[in-house]
């Protein structure tokens, strides 16, 4: 006889309740299996996201008892407890039905980043050579595997605490173009990140880092920010502008 | 099988909170919480001399009692912990990435209640 | 939180961090050699360097600890960042005029 998963899932809005539902436990099983398992066979009205099943999107992130983590590549083996699993939807993010988060916010904190490629370049101009090995592609490099999956942004606490901040995504992104010598777009991303809510309100808990399913490592890209603002503004190349906070 | 539901309430899933990082910062934060509550007191103590040392004489004669070493050793804690604690923080934002972070935290926060116990035994 | 409040506060904490190295040695010796009122105001009265030193040391607080207070006031409360701002203020006024009154106090002959 197999065993059954007792499994807790978000059901409603922002407000709503936990639903229980007795799910097959099998040998090898993600937690994307599982909800699939419910809407499938179960709770057809069951609403969440995911899309490729083999951990390259980041469609399917969740909250799997109390941690963000991407329900596709989450063995149930390895975080189930007591027979049991919790899964919500993201934090950080207004919660659109059961599992499923309106990401729009997640986007606009990425555009008003300045997260956005500027060419200076065009046809005409020769191919920019970049040396691998340069300090400024190493730092690319090391940054640049994001898929905007919002793990980061639903683990960091300041994003809990602070609407303004732009996050931790959003931040790394900015960090990588502004290490990208091709682009042109240097002086808004700046102002941008040096506003209040920029790289600046990052407290360096590094949850950011812990939860990266990528191992990314938004505090260091965040710490390389915070110095290369900090050294412009002291040589007086960029002004502060004022970030409206809503009361 | 589709079993009971849970009552109705707001989505508020508190995050695992027992991550080292996360509670070497809230110490951070609370210990410069309690380090600003504790400054106007103690400047407020030391101003007690502008008229003489008779009302300084009297608060520290108060403070010799057993309970308020102990406080003390809490504040010489606190001062340690937030001051230790910012240095990796300095050291995490302007030095290249280090891996070790949990170490260093943990090395902060045991350094600083080391001190705190020496004084302890020192003012006794 | 911004570029400016962010410099203020991490260069404020550098120069503080030896200089609480400094206060605890202080607290040490001091506890072994004398805490009352009388042997306390024996060695600080009339001594520039220790008033010069303090004086610093309480201006570098005030700065750093308003800072703080508004990031928590801002993130922990319900106050708006302009109020948070107002708040912390306030504040390090506070801790400004009662610090260097308390080493003005405890220096000058």
């Amino acid at each position: 006889m197999t065993s059954e998963l007792k499994v807790s899932l978000w059901r409603g809005g922002q407000s709503g309740r936990y639903q229980v539902f007795s799910v097959p436990q099998r040998e090898n099983q993600s937690v994307l299996d599982v909800v699939t398992y419910v809407q499938r066979h179960l709770d057809p009205s069951l609403s969440y996201r995911f899309a490729c099943r083999v951990g390259v999107c980041g469609s399917c992130a969740m909250t799997v008892n109390g941690r963000p983590r991407w329900t596709c590549r989450t063995h149930v083996s390895k975080v189930v407890k007591n027979n049991g699993l919790e899964i919500g939807p993201l934090e950080n993010l207004p919660i659109i039905k059961d599992l499923a988060t309106d990401m729009t916010g997640f986007f606009e904190k990425w555009r008003d980043a300045r997260g956005a490629f500027i060419p200076t370049k065009t046809r005409q101009h020769e191919i920019e050579t970049i040396a691998p090995g340069s300090p400024a592609r190493l730092a690319v490099n090391a940054a640049i595997e994001c898929i905007n999956c919002g793990v980061c942004h639903a683990a960091c606490d300041t994003v809990r605490w602070n609407e303004n901040y732009l996050g931790p995504a959003a931040l790394n992104r900015a960090w990588t173009l502004l290490n990208d010598v091709r682009d042109g777009g240097n002086r808004e991303r700046f102002e941008a990140v040096a506003a209040s809510g920029g790289c600046h309100a990052c407290h360096s808990h590094q949850s950011c880092q812990e939860y990266c399913p990528q191992a990314l490592n938004p505090t260091a890209s965040i710490a390389g920010l915070k110095r290369r603002t900090a050294q412009a503004w002291l040589k007086g190349e960029i002004r502060i502008r004022g970030r409206e906070s809503k009361a | 099988m589709i079993a009971r539901t849970a009552r109705h309430q707001d989505y508020r899933k508190n995050l695992h909170r027992s991550d080292l990082l996360w509670l070497a910062a809230l110490l951070h934060r609370l210990s410069g919480l309690g380090l600003a509550a504790f400054l106007p007191l103690h400047f407020l103590t030391l101003g007690l001399a502008v008229d003489g040392e008779a009302r300084l004489e009297s608060f520290l004669r108060w403070s010799d009692a057993p309970a308020v070493k102990i406080g003390e050793a809490v504040l010489m804690f606190l001062l340690a912990v937030h001051a230790l604690g910012g240095v990796r923080l300095l050291a995490v934002e302007n030095l290249a990435w280090h891996e070790g972070q949990k170490r260093n935290a943990v090395l902060a926060a045991v350094a600083a209640a080391a001190m705190a116990i020496v004084f302890l035994v020192w003012i006794f | 939180m911004n570029v400016s409040l962010y410099i203020w506060q991490r260069a404020t904490a550098a120069i503080m961090a030896p200089m609480i190295l400094m206060h605890v040695v202080v607290i040490f010796y001091a506890t072994r050699h004398g805490i009352t009122a009388v042997d306390i105001l024996a060695r600080t009265r009339g001594s520039m360097g220790w008033g010069v030193f303090y004086a610093l040391f309480v201006v570098a607080a005030s700065i750093h600890a308003a800072i703080g207070i508004r990031n928590i006031v801002a993130e922990w409360s319900p106050l708006d960042d302009r109020a948070a701002g107002i708040a912390a203020f306030v504040f390090g006024l506070v801790l400004l005029g009662l610090g260097l009154r308390a080493v003005a106090v405890v220096t000058l002959p």
